[in-house]
C-alpha cells in the first residue's frame, strides 16, 4: 500500500485529515482565546490590587504573580484537572451521585492557561499603568472629569496603548501553552495530531503539520497585533 | 492537614529533583554553545547564515516546545534511515530526545538576548581594544562576549528559569522528573492540591536559588558599579 504523502493528509480525501485537522485548529484558538481573555481580566485587578491596594491585596497579588511565574504551567494544568475532578466527584458525591465524575478537559485549560497567563498580565497592566504620565490623568481631573469617565477616557485607553506589546507577547506564550492542554484529552491541535500520528503510523508528518498550523497562527497573529498597536499609537509623535 | 502524606510527597518529589536539574543544566550548556553560534551567524552580515538563523529562530520561537519534543522524539522514529543510523542509540532515549528539544528551544531564545547584549558593547570599546593591538579573536574572547555577557544575563536569567520550568514537558515523554512524578502521584491518591503545593513549593526553590545565583554573578561581573572597598583609615596626623 502506498503511504500517503503529506498533501493526502492535509487533505479531505479519503486518507484526507483536514477537517479533523481544521476543527482542533479551531478549539486550539478558543482555547488560547479563551485562556488570554480570563488572564486579561485577572491582569486588570492583579494590576489595580498591585497599584492602588492596601498592603494586604498588595502582599496577595505579589505572591500570586511570584508563585505563577515560577513554577511550571504543566502543574497547573494537573491541578485543574485532577483537582476539579476530586471537587466535581465530591460535590456528586453529596448528591447521590455513583463514582467518579471528570472535570472538562477545555474548562481545565482554559482556566490553567488563564491563571498563569494572569500572572504575566498582571505585570504587563501594571508596567504600562505605571508608563501614563501623571500630568494627562491631573488634566482629565483639571477639566472636570468624574473618576469613571476619567477611566473610561484617558486611563485605559492610555494604557492599553503602553500595554499591548507586552500583551503581544502574552498571546504568544499563550498560544503556545494551550498545547499543553492536550493531556487533558481535550481534542485540540496536537492531540489531533497524536491522534492522527496513531493511526497511520506517520507522526513525523502529523507533527510537521501541527508545528507549521502553529507558525501559521502566530505570524497571522503577530501581524494583527502590530496592527493594533500602530492604531493605538496613531497619536504619538516619533521623532 | 495530612502531615505524614505531605512529608511522603516531599521526599518521592526531592529524589526526582537531581533529574529535573540535569536536564535543565545539560539543556542551558549545550542550548548555550549553540546560541552563540546563531547569534553570531545573525550578525556575521553573510546572508546565507543570517537567513539560516533567522528561519531556526522564527520557527523554534514560534511552534510549542510540546510540539518539538514529539517531533523529536516520535516524529523521528517514522524513518527507517534513522532507526538504523549510529544515532538511533540516542534518539530512542526519552532523556537524550528532551535535552535535544529543550536545547533547540532555548538557543533560539537565548540567540536573540545574546545578539542583544553583542549589539549593546559600546564600540569605542572596541576600538580601544584594536588599538591595543589585540586580534579579532582576543578582542572577541576579551572584551566583546565578557561585555556582552554581562549585559544579556538579566534577560538570560528570564530564559533560564523558563527553562527549568520547562523541564516539566519531559514527564510528557515517560521522564519521571518532578512533574511527572507528581503527576503518578496525583493520578494515584487524586489528591492534586497537596501534591501541587509540595511541587510547586520545590520548583520555586529552584527558581529562587537560580536567581539568587544569577543575581551574585551579575555582582562579579559588574565591579565598576559598586562603592570602592573601603581604604584601610590613615592616621589623618601621619599624612602630613
Amino acid at each position: 500500500m502506498n503511504q500517503p504523502t503529506i498533501l493526502d493528509l492535509i487533505g479531505t480525501g479519503p486518507n484526507g485529515w483536514g477537517m479533523a485537522l481544521a476543527a482542533a485548529t479551531v478549539m486550539t484558538i478558543l482555547i488560547a482565546v479563551a485562556g488570554f481573555a480570563i488572564g486579561a481580566v485577572i491582569g486588570v485587578f492583579g494590576a489595580w490590587a498591585k497599584v492602588s491596594g492596601g498592603p494586604v491585596t498588595r502582599g496577595i497579588a505579589g505572591f500570586y504573580t511570584t508563585v505563577l511565574r515560577g513554577i511550571p504551567d504543566l502543574l497547573v494544568i494537573y491541578l485543574f484537572y485532577f483537582g476539579g475532578s476530586a471537587a466535581v466527584t465530591a460535590i456528586g458525591r453529596l448528591f447521590g451521585a455513583e463514582g467518579f465524575i471528570g472535570f472538562p478537559g477545555f474548562l481545565a485549560g482554559a482556566l490553567a492557561v488563564g491563571i498563569t497567563s494572569g500572572a504575566q498580565q498582571t505585570e504587563v497592566f501594571r508596567g504600562a499603568f505605571k508608563a501614563v504620565h501623571p500630568g494627562e490623568l491631573e488634566a482629565a481631573t483639571a477639566c472636570g472629569m468624574s473618576r469613571s469617565l476619567r477611566f473610561r477616557r484617558i486611563l485605559a485607553p492610555l494604557t492599553l496603548r503602553h500595554a499591548i506589546p507586552g500583551m503581544g507577547n502574552v498571546w504568544q506564550v499563550v498560544l503556545k501553552e494551550s498545547a499543553l492542554v492536550s493531556v487533558t484529552g481535550v481534542v485540540e491541535l496536537l492531540r489531533q495530531s497524536q491522534i492522527g500520528a496513531g493511526s497511520t503510523g506517520l507522526p513525523f508528518d502529523f507533527y510537521v503539520i501541527a508545528a507549521a498550523i502553529y507558525l501559521a497562527i502566530s505570524t497571522v497573529s503577530g501581524g494583527l497585533l502590530q496592527l493594533g498597536e500602530k492604531r493605538f499609537t496613531r497619536g504619538v509623535r516619533r521623532g | 492537614m495530612d502531615l505524614p502524606f505531605l512529608y511522603e510527597t516531599f521526599l518521592s518529589l526531592v529524589a526526582a529533583v537531581p533529574l529535573t536539574l540535569q536536564l535543565a543544566a545539560s539543556a542551558i550548556v549545550l542550548g548555550a554553545f549553540l546560541a552563540l553560534g546563531l547569534a553570531l551567524c545573525r550578525l556575521s552580515g553573510i546572508l546565507p547564515l543570517d537567513w539560516f538563523a533567522r528561519t531556526y529562530i522564527f520557527v523554534f520561537r514560534g511552534t510549542p516546545l510540546l510540539v518539538q519534543i514529539f517531533l523529536i522524539y516520535y516524529g523521528l522514529g517514522q524513518f527507517r534511515e534513522v532507526r538504523q543510523s549510529m544515532f538511533w542509540v540516542v534518539l530512542r532515549d526519552p532523556y537524550w530526545c528532551a535535552v535535544i528539544a529543550l536545547m533547540l528551544n532555548t538557543a533560539a531564545y537565548s540567540a536573540e538576548i545574546i545578539r542583544g547584549g553583542l549589539l549593546s558593547v559600546p564600540f569605542g570599546q572596541i576600538e580601544a581594544a584594536r588599538a591595543c593591538g589585540m586580534s579579532r579573536l582576543m578582542t572577541f574572547r576579551r572584551i566583546t562576549l565578557p561585555l556582552a555577557i554581562r549585559q544579556a544575563l538579566p534577560g538570560y536569567s528570564n530564559e533560564m528559569i523558563s527553562m527549568v520550568k520547562a523541564t516539566s514537558l519531559a514527564s510528557i515523554i515517560t521522564i519521571m522528573e518532578v512533574t511527572g512524578v507528581a503527576a503518578k502521584i496525583i493520578s494515584e491518591t487524586y489528591r492534586a492540591i497537596e501534591v501541587f503545593v509540595v511541587a510547586g513549593a520545590i520548583y520555586l526553590a529552584i527558581n529562587f536559588i537560580l536567581t539568587r545565583l544569577v543575581a551574585l554573578a551579575e555582582y562579579q561581573l559588574s565591579p565598576h558599579l559598586r562603592q570602592p572597598a573601603a581604604l584601610p583609615s590613615t592616621p589623618t596626623g601621619a599624612a602630613r
